[in-house]
């Protein structure tokens, strides 16, 4: 054998690729029509009244006309496969997507019947309406009472530190965290655990006393027992908040909300209660994502 | 051949490729350290011993007629009189043989400027005037060469047989002493080397640093934060951004030209002082210090400004609260590099006149000054080997202050770091 300049000849034998057998199936456009929503999309008492709403991102088009109500202190769930426009519809609620130069939104987008894409709307006055919670816990690299304290501060909420301080313990107490926190509220709040983190990062958003809270994904980064405890918490909330949550897992979804959106390509196909979807979903996408043919 | 046997082949072919991949990285680290040696041991060889002076200790008689000096607190009469005289009668008195026909070889010995320290002690005392007093002045130089370079080929001794034969002499019992060289660190420059100093050039390089990082930092850090945060993407900010990492790689001596031509023939301003030389260095470190800052602004995760902007943060206080802070060790360390290269500039301040021979300690930054590595230059290019050690010795200065620099560079990004 050749040991100074070994070369390979032959080309090693690779076994026959064999396509994996696609079950034949109508492509997923030609069952979802334009604009067109399933199930009961609106609400007498609307929070958010939505119409109509299209999101490009420079010119491929990611939300394509949808149109849906929120309503007041309800939880609803926005569900659907990756990619299909769930968090770009959400970031619209508070204009997360200004940041985005490429980023534009058509369409009627009201809160309270006031536009939200108003020109003259100032965008800070809209996010201590609508607070927002992220996928991945980001709290600052501060101490957990500056954490808290931070969207106070730059609304002017507290005059005084009694009253900083008393928004601060509410918001924990309310976040479930107060306990574990309360004799180390100097201590930097990113040597806290995943779990305590994103409760913390809800602690914050609550501390301005938004009227919407939007999450986006918020266990996706957690363990099941940190998840436990933010769904009991956004259960508990959902008493004084209206709770938007973009959600990859099926089974929170119907844990949580009371009614659920289901999110395919960028139109919204289905809306209706939570019960109704996982049990007797009207359309055939949704059926299909929820008994996992796809997603 | 089975698919394992081939693996191992190329296993083994992996390995020794990996082998030599690490032998070359090896031999690039160890090339460099061993230039770091030599460069290290030749400056230290050189200049160490331009940190010892060499001084006589005599017995002085201050005789008022011999100095033609009668009331020492008399300016006039002190501007007359005549200090070399005691000094080489008491220098005489220490060496045997020495008679009046060799008082110029004994003169020679004695630094040209000691006179002068006679006469300001005079002057601030005028009571020692008849009395007899343990004196120590400087040497001359050749005296200082021959103590310290005595049988060095490279040194040229310029003291004659006899000369040498007295120097021993005093040597031994006692009056021709070495001690740390404080004049270094107390003077400006001189024509005589062991009177010549790199105060005035540390002096000048602190005003002209002070100057830079004012001027500098406030204005990168500026144009970083608005290039990073706020200016719009179009093709007028794509042509800046090009035309500053340009900047960065211009040749240094061309901002000396641009200050010549724009700071003091434009504007009017006078030469040679730390405001222009400041302004020039200000100009070559700004690009180093926004492409710097611009990087440590897109390293704040944006996960936080996220955050920052969903609390309803406007613009100005997401950069204010959140990312400045978070930006402000790299950018720390982005200014002292920068102001490290600009401390070890040497081009274009010749440019702006700061070569000039300065002897006095600069004391504004208006004032005359040079700087460290320009005072290296103007001595290591002079013939006299006296100025070549002093030159090594203010490298040696230069570089502790860079490597301090550097140090506190490292200390603080370890300091302020933070982990998320």
């Amino acid at each position: 054998m050749n040991t100074l300049n070994t070369t390979v000849n032959k080309e090693a034998t690779m076994p026959e690729e064999t396509p994996i057998p696609v079950p034949e199936e109508k492509p997923a456009e030609t069952l979802i029509e334009e604009g067109k929503t399933v199930g009961s999309p609106f609400s007498d008492d609307p929070k958010f009244k939505l119409r109509d709403v299209e999101v490009f991102y420079g010119d491929s088009p990611a939300i394509k006309k949808i149109s849906l109500d929120i309503a007041r202190n309800e939880v609803i769930a926005f569900i659907g496969p990756s990619g299909c426009g769930k968090s770009t519809f959400l970031r619209c609620l508070n204009r997360m997507n200004d940041s985005i130069d490429i980023c534009r939104v058509k369409g009627e987008l009201l809160l309270d019947d006031e536009n939200i894409y108003d020109n003259k709307r100032d965008v800070v006055e809209l996010r201590a309406r609508v607070g927002m919670v992220f996928q991945k816990p980001n709290p600052f690299p501060k101490s957990i009472y500056e954490n808290v304290a931070y969207g106070p501060r730059i609304h002017g909420l507290a005059n005084r530190k009694s009253d900083l301080d008393d928004i601060v313990e509410n918001s924990l107490r309310k976040a479930g965290l107060w306990n574990e926190v309360k004799d180390r509220l100097d201590a930097t709040a990113t040597g806290m655990s995943g779990g305590q983190q994103q409760r913390l990062c809800i602690a914050r958003a609550i501390a301005v006393s938004p009227e919407v809270i939007l999450m986006d994904e918020p266990c996706s980064a957690l363990d099941p027992i940190a998840t436990a405890k933010v769904e009991e918490l956004i259960a508990e909330m959902s008493e004084s908040y209206t709770i938007v949550i973009v959600t990859h897992s099926m089974q929170q979804a119907a844990r949580v909300s009371h009614r659920t959106a289901y999110f395919h390509l960028g139109h919204l196909v289905e809306v209706n209660d939570t019960n109704t979807v996982f049990t007797a979903p009207e359309h055939e996408l949704t059926e299909s994502y929820i008994t996992g043919r796809f997603g | 051949m089975t698919q394992a046997e081939i693996v191992r082949q190329s296993l083994k072919r992996r390995y020794r490729k990996e082998r030599r991949f690490r032998a070359y990285g090896i031999a690039a680290i160890a090339i460099a350290l061993a230039a770091l040696v030599i460069l290290f041991t030749d400056i230290v060889g050189k200049g160490h011993t331009a940190f010892i002076k060499t001084t006589l200790t005599m017995e002085v008689t201050l005789d008022g007629e011999m100095m033609y000096l009668d009331d020492a607190s008399d300016p006039r009469q002190l501007k007359n009189a005549d200090f070399v005289e005691p000094l080489i009668q008491a220098l005489m008195r220490e060496i045997p043989g020495a008679t009046e026909s060799n008082r110029a070889q004994v003169r020679d010995l004695i630094n040209p400027y000691a006179s002068n320290q006679l006469r300001d002690a005079l002057k601030d005392n005028p009571d020692l005037l008849g009395t007899t007093q343990t004196m120590t002045f400087l040497s001359h130089t050749n005296v200082d060469v021959y103590v310290k370079h005595a049988g060095d080929d490279a040194y040229s001794i310029k003291l004659n047989e006899q000369q040498r034969q007295w120097v021993d002499h005093l040597v031994e019992s006692g009056v021709v002493q070495n001690s740390f060289n404080d004049v270094l660190f107390s003077r400006g420059d001189s024509r005589d080397p062991s009177r010549a100093g790199i105060l005035g050039a540390i002096v000048g390089s602190l005003l002209t640093m002070i100057v830079t990082l004012l001027l500098s930092f406030p204005i990168g850090v500026a144009a970083a934060i608005y290039l990073e945060e706020f200016a719009p993407q179009n093709r007028l900010t794509d042509f800046i951004e090009v035309n500053i990492n340009n900047l960065a790689a211009v040749p240094s001596i061309i901002f000396g030209l641009l200050g010549l031509a724009v700071f003091i023939n434009l504007f009017g301003m006078p030469r040679s002082v730390p405001v222009v030389g400041g302004l020039v260095l200000t100009l070559m470190t700004l690009p180093t210090i926004i492409i710097s800052s611009r990087a440590a602004i897109k390293s704040v995760p944006p996960s936080i400004r996220e955050a920052a902007e969903g609390m309803g943060a406007s613009k100005m206080q997401v950069v204010l609260h959140h990312v400045l802070p978070l930006a402000m060790p790299g950018m720390l360390t982005g200014s002292i590099i920068g102001m490290a290269q600009a401390l070890g500039e040497t081009a274009p301040l010749l440019l702006i006149g700061m070569v000039a021979f300065i002897v006095d300690v600069p004391d504004g930054f208006l004032d005359s000054a040079t700087v460290l590595p320009v005072q290296v230059f103007l001595w290591a290019g002079s013939p006299e080997l006296a100025f070549i050690e002093r030159a090594s010795a203010a490298i040696m200065v230069l570089l502790t202050f860079l490597i301090s620099m550097n140090a506190l560079a490292i200390f603080m990004r370890k300091r302020l770091e933070r982990r998320w």
